[in-house]
């Protein structure tokens, strides 16, 4: 527990009658990278505000160190935040908008100039300090919203989707940039994206977030191969969600077909939905399939081909960079341990967290 | 293609600034430079030098001056408040602010005679009370007054522009960066909004310099601005001469004064210089 930097304890935050937090509990590790993913609407955004203290929580409590934070403005928290859409000081040079933070406390002079030099450095933009913010790209001026807020050495660095407004290269390059930025400074990072790609590259720890509730909280690995609901599974990544029933431990029945798997516990003859991320589904001669069907399109996406084959009344999506012309009749085989096994929503509103998006 | 077309769109405008702006103003010049006799003459200009012109323009200065940071004393944190307010219809509240604009001109400053007046609607609600009386009518005072209200909307409008333009993720940067909320608007809101200031600052201060309608009708006729004197010359003592020759003056201390208020805001672009 001595390494609990951050704890959220029952934060709830609602605007007039729309609910954004619900009785959220949350905790941060030191020198980790947690990334909030979800939705446009999914409460990530308000979480990091309340973090920042741009936002009061209705309810619960906000521990920095073991000391109750909840009350203090933005100026007196440990932390800094790089914000969406940068918000530099325009009026204000490179050098000046890096000083900012640095000035108000009072630093010396040197020390100012020592530390614009360094992180200018850091951000891969060194000599830039005389130039103006409206003369910088967008990856600039997100590189120079980074450095503004590390040299004020905060414990805590909050990032607000830092990279949605970049293209898609930039944006894969910033994302090997903020790991290694995030390992030589040595403090923990928390990040607020929609882009589950992002999340799955950065993060030491995902939580998953929908309409204000936390969906799971876990490693990417965890997230992506264990999805605990339909609605994690289908945020991340392609993947087939299928209603099945769990006949016995390590074996359950997908439309009429038995396939094994390694889930024990869900108890006899029990509904519940299954995954299967495309690429974990092979196609092998029909007679070897635990399914046979037939494929009904086939699109080339560079790394892989997408299939959909049609068996026992469903559409499976399959990846895979063996081609299967459409037509051909194939057989489906899941091995045991790709199957990912979740229990069914047990009440009305935990399905419609769960499934509306 | 399409470029080179819509540039004769701007051909109506042009035609308008010349016959009346450009013209009207070379015909200023150069009625200012010359005499009746249509020679070449400085005399116009050096008429300001006459203590009762010295008078009227050092009072014009004093009176424009005190109304222009009476109205951006008042207008700011009027602004400022009008873009924190969190409103479905925040246009209808701006819109009631600026609502004086929409009434004439004259009839605002008549109006405020008769509530002034000496038997006027204030004097008689205080009588009423048996409160001392107020006797501003006819005073520097009531002037100041007159222009603070006729002009104060146009200091509201371009600082509320700015101010509501400034996006609210820098403010909340200056905050994250360990800025109080005092330190915030100092180093961040207010040199954001200096663009507005100043335009606020021209829009107000040119037309009480300039004014002779507010001092007409609230100073009586015992206070002279100086465009009292410049409608005198042209009305009653028929010399355009002298008239467009103190104008010009005016002109320069209008364009001065315009200079050092945008020598403290390098970066807003756009505004007379």
């Amino acid at each position: 527990m001595a390494n609990k930097l951050i704890d959220l304890i029952s934060i709830s935050k609602s605007y007039g009658n729309n609910i954004i937090l619900d009785d959220m509990n949350l905790y941060l590790n030191e020198n980790k990278f947690l990334t909030l993913l979800g939705p446009s609407g999914c409460g990530k955004t308000t979480t990091l505000r309340i973090l920042g203290g741009f936002e009061t929580p209705d309810k619960g409590q906000i521990l920095f160190e073991g000391r109750d934070i909840t009350a203090l403005p933005p100026n007196q928290r440990n932390l800094n935040t790089v914000f969406q859409k940068y918000a530099l000081f325009h009026h204000m040079t490179v050098a000046e908008n890096i000083a900012f933070g640095l000035k108000i406390k009072k630093k010396s002079k040197a020390y100012i100039n020592d530390k614009i030099k360094y992180a200018l450095k850091l951000v891969n933009l060194d000599d830039y300090e005389n130039r103006t913010t409206e003369s910088l790209s967008g990856g600039q001026q997100q590189r120079i919203a980074i450095a503004r807020a590390i040299v004020n050495e905060p414990r805590v660095l909050l990032l607000d989707e830092p990279l949605g407004a970049l293209d898609l290269k930039l944006r894969q390059d910033m994302q090997y940039e903020l790991i290694r930025l995030k390992n030589e400074l040595g403090i923990t990072f928390v990040y607020v994206t929609h882009d589950q790609e992002e999340a799955l590259t950065m993060s030491d720890t995902i939580v998953v977030m929908n309409q204000g509730y936390i969906q799971q909280i876990g490693s990417p690995e965890d997230i992506y191969n264990e999805p605990v609901n339909a609605f994690v599974a289908d945020f991340i990544g392609e993947s087939n969600i299928i209603p099945a029933i769990m006949l016995e431990d390590k074996l359950v029945n997908i439309l009429g077909a038995n396939f094994p798997c390694v889930d024990e516990g869900f108890g006899h003859n029990k509904p519940v939905d299954v995954v299967i991320r495309p690429e974990d589904i092979d196609l092998v001669p029909p007679e070897q399939g635990l399914l046979t069907g037939h494929v009904t399109s086939l699109i080339f996406k560079g790394v892989h081909y997408e299939m959909e084959v049609m068996a026992n009344g469903r559409e499976w999506l399959v990846h895979s960079t063996d081609l299967s012309p459409v037509g051909k009749e194939v057989g489906i085989f899941v091995d045991p341990f790709d199957i990912q096994i979740m229990n069914k929503p047990e009440s009305e509103d935990e399905q419609a967290v769960v499934l509306s998006e | 293609m399409n470029n080179k077309r819509k540039k004769y769109l701007a051909f109506p405008y042009v035609l308008w600034m010349a016959a009346f702006i450009i013209i009207p103003l070379f015909m200023i010049i150069y009625y200012g430079l010359t005499n009746r006799n249509r020679q070449f003459t400085f005399e116009n200009l050096t008429i300001i030098a006459e203590p009762s012109n010295l008078k009227a323009l050092w009072l014009s200065l004093k009176l424009s001056t005190l109304s222009t940071i009476l109205c951006l004393i008042l207008a700011y944190p009027l602004a400022s408040i009008l873009t924190k307010i969190k409103m479905k219809n925040k246009s209808i509240l701006v819109f009631i602010f600026i609502l004086p604009m929409w009434m004439n001109f004259l009839l605002r400053t008549l109006a405020w005679q008769t509530l002034l007046d000496k038997n006027g609607v204030i004097n008689t609600v205080l009588t009423f009370f048996h409160l001392p009386l107020i006797n501003i009518i006819n005073t520097p005072g009531a002037i100041i007054l007159g222009m603070v209200y006729n002009f104060l909307p146009f200091m509201i409008l371009p600082i509320y522009n700015t101010l509501s333009k400034i996006d609210s993720s820098v403010v909340d940067a200056a905050r994250d960066l360990g800025a109080n909320e005092f330190q915030t608007f100092l180093r961040i809101t207010f040199p954001l909004s200096l663009p507005g200031v100043i335009s606020g600052i021209t829009m107000v201060f040119v037309p009480a310099l300039t004014t002779f309608v507010i001092s007409d009708i609230l100073g009586g006729s015992k206070i002279l601005l100086i465009g009292n004197v410049i409608e005198q010359e042209f009305k009653y003592a028929n010399n355009w001469h002298t008239g467009s020759g103190l104008s010009l003056v005016l002109m320069v201390f209008i364009l001065i004064s315009m200079a050092l208020v945008s020598k403290y805001d390098k970066e807003s672009e756009g505004n007379i210089w």
